[in-house]
């Protein structure tokens, strides 16, 4: 009785296993349909995206261990009076540079961007964040020997951003 | 239906200055329906490339933090004038949108 028993538990868990798997398979398929770009973007990294706090997103996007450098310039105002339209530039002169992540530490889901620069591009860009308060912004870049380096700046907001 | 993407692409000297607009709502999810006082579900741009001549230029990935209706900047070099750019969305509700645009002298 025991070893029928055994044997239908992990029967049932066998099926329940491969239709968990061709449940996701066909999830993948229709994603896929859906959403053809997705092929020639990386997926979206939503551990990292969706982490809520400054440590975690650091954490979930591998960069707790970086260098402050001078070799990334980061322009942004000492003073935004709009949270919802606050224009920083990020522009990285260290040899090798890859990509730059921005990471806005106070508000509710700190990792705001990512970008990934190829043949060509210079490792630099310009965009318009939502900051929630005051706060400090840190930017991440990634050389092409794998190492991470950072700048940051203090961001003092008047007029918080986040519900805009 | 999205609205498209404006792209402004001009040589400066070896170096091609890029413009993009995207032009979407970029829904936190924390903000209140002032007819309604309900919360608006997020959405927001997740993924979108720039690429010339059919190679990936910038490959970039956002969150709600970056602002509606964002305008980001971007430099690249090898490119003339004439060259094609292609940038592309897709969004956190599976929409997407591409366009073209055509590198200019400045």
């Amino acid at each position: 009785m025991t070893d029928r028993t055994v044997t239908e538990d992990s029967a049932r868990r066998h099926f329940l296993r491969a239709g968990g798997a061709s449940l996701a398979t066909m999830a993948l398929v229709a994603a896929g349909l859906l959403r053809p770009a997705r092929v020639l973007a990386a997926e979206w990294q939503k551990s990292a995206f969706t982490a809520n706090t400054f440590a975690g997103a650091l954490k979930a996007y591998g960069a707790t261990q970086s260098t402050e450098s001078r070799d990334i310039v980061f322009t942004a105002p000492d003073i935004a009076e709009n949270g919802a339209q606050v224009v920083v530039e990020i522009a990285s002169n260290l040899p090798g540079s890859q990509s730059i992540a921005v990471f806005a530490e106070k508000n509710p889901l700190p990792l705001a961007a990512t970008l990934h620069f190829a043949n060509g591009a210079l490792p630099q860009v310009r965009l318009p964040l939502k900051l929630a308060e005051t706060m400090r912004v840190r930017a991440v870049v990634k050389t092409a020997d794998g190492k991470l380096w950072h700048a940051q700046r203090d961001i003092r907001v008047t007029l918080g951003g986040c519900a805009g | 239906m999205s609205e498209p993407i404006k792209i402004r692409a001009t040589l400066q000297g070896e170096i091609t200055d890029i413009r993009i607009l995207l032009q979407h709502p970029m829904e936190t999810g924390q903000r209140k329906d002032p007819a309604t006082g309900k919360l608006v579900p997020a959405h927001f741009i997740q993924t979108f490339l720039v690429s010339a001549n059919g190679k990936p230029l910038v490959e970039g990935q956002t969150n709600t933090a970056v602002s509606r209706n964002p305008m980001l900047a971007f430099k690249a070099r090898g490119l003339k004038v004439g060259d094609k750019l292609l940038v592309s969305w897709v969004d956190s509700k599976g929409e997407q949108r591409s366009d073209e645009g055509v590198v200019g002298a400045a």
